[in-house]
């Protein structure tokens, strides 16, 4: 019978069936920051369950982390003892841990993909419903809570009904100043934020064929936000080369091997999905959010829509926009680059490419957080540091930062914030702050700006 | 994880749709390293102001509206994986949360902590909410071995689906963890197998 290829990787790591229940299925990587995990160890060890397999889980310290003066003790009481934790719990369980200011210190879902750790054909877990991003290599990845966190450390499986599946195509040329973020946003809002729910979803067509790893990452990190538990992408050529020689990728003749496996894992030609969508690459356009969650989304040249629903109004409220008005010449005082959707080398040249040579607008806190500390490393390696520097940015240290406002890095209330990250729910950057979804060019260019600009006439 | 059969509670309405985990608890109360006290701060946000006034027309605070079961829009828990969600709504004393859709995480903490997402159709929701704006006092009755919620002296009720397993689960207060390691000699052959 033919398969998808979610189904190939599932059906291969099916421990067991319960009879009219779910299955047992087994997980190869689990994945561990400090903020969805302390609870987990706390269960095991009231319970004197051991760690079953300890060499299959890799951590680091990426979401309450500070992303300036790293080096120095930190400031905030419950953050340190969460790290402090974080340490101890892996110190006495043997787990490797990439803690604050190891050379390989970054955010989970950048960290594990530029080490090589992600690869295709695995099942990978962690405790944060980003996960999805590592579908990005081919894996079966997906977010969990704190209880499933227990389970993979007690088992190394997880009970799980076999999700429905979902495809969704995008063929044809994008258009300049179009990047993966772009297609993303533009496939939710379409989809909504809850088409997904239930399914796994394959992104195909030849849009993300062309895409790079970092661009594919991008698009897979944000399937949760359609509500998708992960989104996946068929193994290619680009995956094979952005995995090897990677420091934990497969050397010599295993690699060879394992390409071999990889290759023989994309979606079968008749393969059959639940549901389908299919949408034409030309109909995309640098997008923004509008609204309190990442389905509310337009061209940038487009209006806010007009709905008769308590919910839509609320949101509109929140963010204090009006039906039937445009985002342009909006002004912004704040923009953020960073988190694990659009923290990658590729988004820090796309922004520096845009800004060499201008100025940031004097409204505008803009803060550039890179996704890992080997990030950082590249963007001071390449001279970008030198470009922000110059137009006036400021590069910080690596993490989470204002995606969620754990640490210091809050927008403040009522403000609007230009960000790459992927929720634009109330108070998510900060009790209060409004946060509008964008592109790193988008990004860049509303920094330069000091307002949103119709970023296609430029281009053009 | 602790027993659920059957309950009678009023009912707290909340009748906004797409409920994400952010608005249940809000990122900076995630610091914390065990489970207690995140009851406290349940919709924190909604619930109070920044400068820590309670917000009135919010339905939780409310004194018309009290009970275990909560009664929420469409696609409640979207977002965020955080399991701290189903720890706070439990902290705060729910044991039901009613939903027309829930997003897919959320209902597997919920579920692992004791805490019952009961899908009913858009038109049964509307019903309840209507019930509960109209008649505060209003009980509910959740019987999760008939798997049937209906609407105290009237004969309004309907009928959901809860997963064999789960349901087994949650009727005896056994947890995922207990099964798995039940499982172990077949999982360490599975690995065993794949070399």
């Amino acid at each position: 019978m033919s398969k998808t290829l979610f189904d190939k990787i599932w059906d291969q790591h099916v421990v067991d069936t319960i009879k009219e229940g779910p299955q047992v299925l087994y997980i190869d990587k689990h994945l561990i920051h400090e903020v969805t995990s302390p609870q987990a160890f706390n269960e095991l060890k009231e319970r004197s369950i051991p760690i079953f397999r300890p060499n299959q889980i890799v951590a680091t310290a990426d979401h309450n982390t500070p992303t300036i003066n790293q080096h120095l003790p930190i400031k905030d009481k419950l953050s340190k003892n969460q790290l402090e934790q974080l340490s101890k719990n892996c110190s006495d369980n043997n787990i490797t841990l990439y803690e604050l200011g190891h050379k390989y210190n970054g955010i989970v879902h950048v960290m594990a993909p530029e080490l090589g750790i992600t690869q295709p054909g695995m099942t990978m877990v962690c405790g944060d419903s980003h996960t999805s991003t590592h579908g990005a290599f081919g894996a079966i990845a997906f977010g969990i809570g704190t209880s499933q966190v227990a389970q993979v450390f007690a088992s190394q499986c997880l009970l799980l009904k076999k999700p429905k599946s979902l495809r969704v195509t995008v063929n044809g040329k994008l258009k300049k100043g179009v990047l993966p973020k772009d297609v993303i946003l533009y496939i939710i809002s379409k989809l909504g934020t809850n088409s997904g729910t239930g399914y796994f979803c394959e992104y195909a067509g030849n849009v993300f064929e062309n895409m790079s790893m970092e661009g594919r990452m991008t698009v897979c990190n944000m399937s949760i936000e359609m509500g998708a538990r992960g989104g996946m992408i068929a193994p290619d050529e680009t995956t094979f080369n952005y995995i090897k020689d990677r420091q934990f990728a497969p050397k010599g003749t295993d690699f060879d091997k394992k390409v071999a496996y990889w290759k023989t894992l994309p979606s079968d030609i008749d393969a059959v999905f639940d549901q389908e969508y299919i949408f034409d690459a030309e109909d995309i356009g640098p997008m923004v959010t509008y609204g309190t969650n990442p389905g509310m989304g337009i061209k940038i040249t487009e209006t806010i829509p007009k709905e008769n629903n308590s919910s839509f109004k609320k949101s509109l409220e929140y963010m204090n926009f009006e039906a039937g008005s445009s985002l342009i010449d909006k002004q912004i005082n704040y923009v953020f680059i960073g988190s694990c959707t659009n923290s990658r080398i590729e988004d820090f040249r796309v922004a520096a490419n845009f800004i060499k040579g201008k100025q940031k607008a004097e409204n505008v806190t803009a803060w550039l957080v890179p996704g890992s500390k080997q990030v950082e490393a590249q963007i001071i390696e390449e001279g970008l540091k030198e470009i922000f520097d110059n137009a006036g940015f400021e590069l910080r240290q690596p993490g989470c930062s204002a995606c969620l406002a754990m640490n210091d890095d809050k927008i403040p209330k009522g403000e609007y914030c230009v960000s790459t990250s992927n929720r634009n729910f109330e108070g998510r950057q900060g009790q209060g702050s409004r946060t509008i979804l964008a592109s790193p060019l988008v990004a860049a260019a509303t920094a330069v700006e000091g307002k949103i600009i119709d970023i296609t006439k430029q281009l053009n | 994880m602790e027993k659920f059969t059957k309950i009678t509670s009023k009912a707290v309405p909340l009748a906004i749709e797409n409920i994400d985990t952010d608005q249940i608890i809000p990122a900076r109360f995630l610091k914390a390293t065990d489970k207690k006290g995140f009851g406290d701060n349940v919709f924190r946000d909604w619930r109070f102001d920044k400068n820590g006034n309670t917000n009135t027309a919010f339905s939780l605070n409310n004194s018309l509206y009290s009970g275990s079961i909560l009664i929420a829009g469409d696609n409640f828990g979207c977002g965020s994986s955080r399991e701290h969600a189903a720890w706070a709504l439990v902290g705060y004393g729910f044991k039901v949360i009613v939903s027309s859709f829930f997003a897919d995480i959320f209902k597997g903490n919920a579920l692992n902590n004791g805490l019952l997402p009961l899908q009913v159709s858009p038109s049964f929701l509307t019903i309840l909410m209507d019930t509960i704006h109209k008649k505060p006092e209003t009980e509910i009755l959740v019987d999760l071995e008939k798997q049937i919620i209906s609407i105290a002296d009237t004969n309004l009720f309907e009928t959901f689906e809860i997963d064999p397993y789960k349901k087994t689960c949650m009727i005896n207060g056994y947890d995922d963890i207990d099964y798995l390691l039940s499982k172990k000699e077949m999982i360490e052959a599975f690995e065993t197998q794949r070399k």
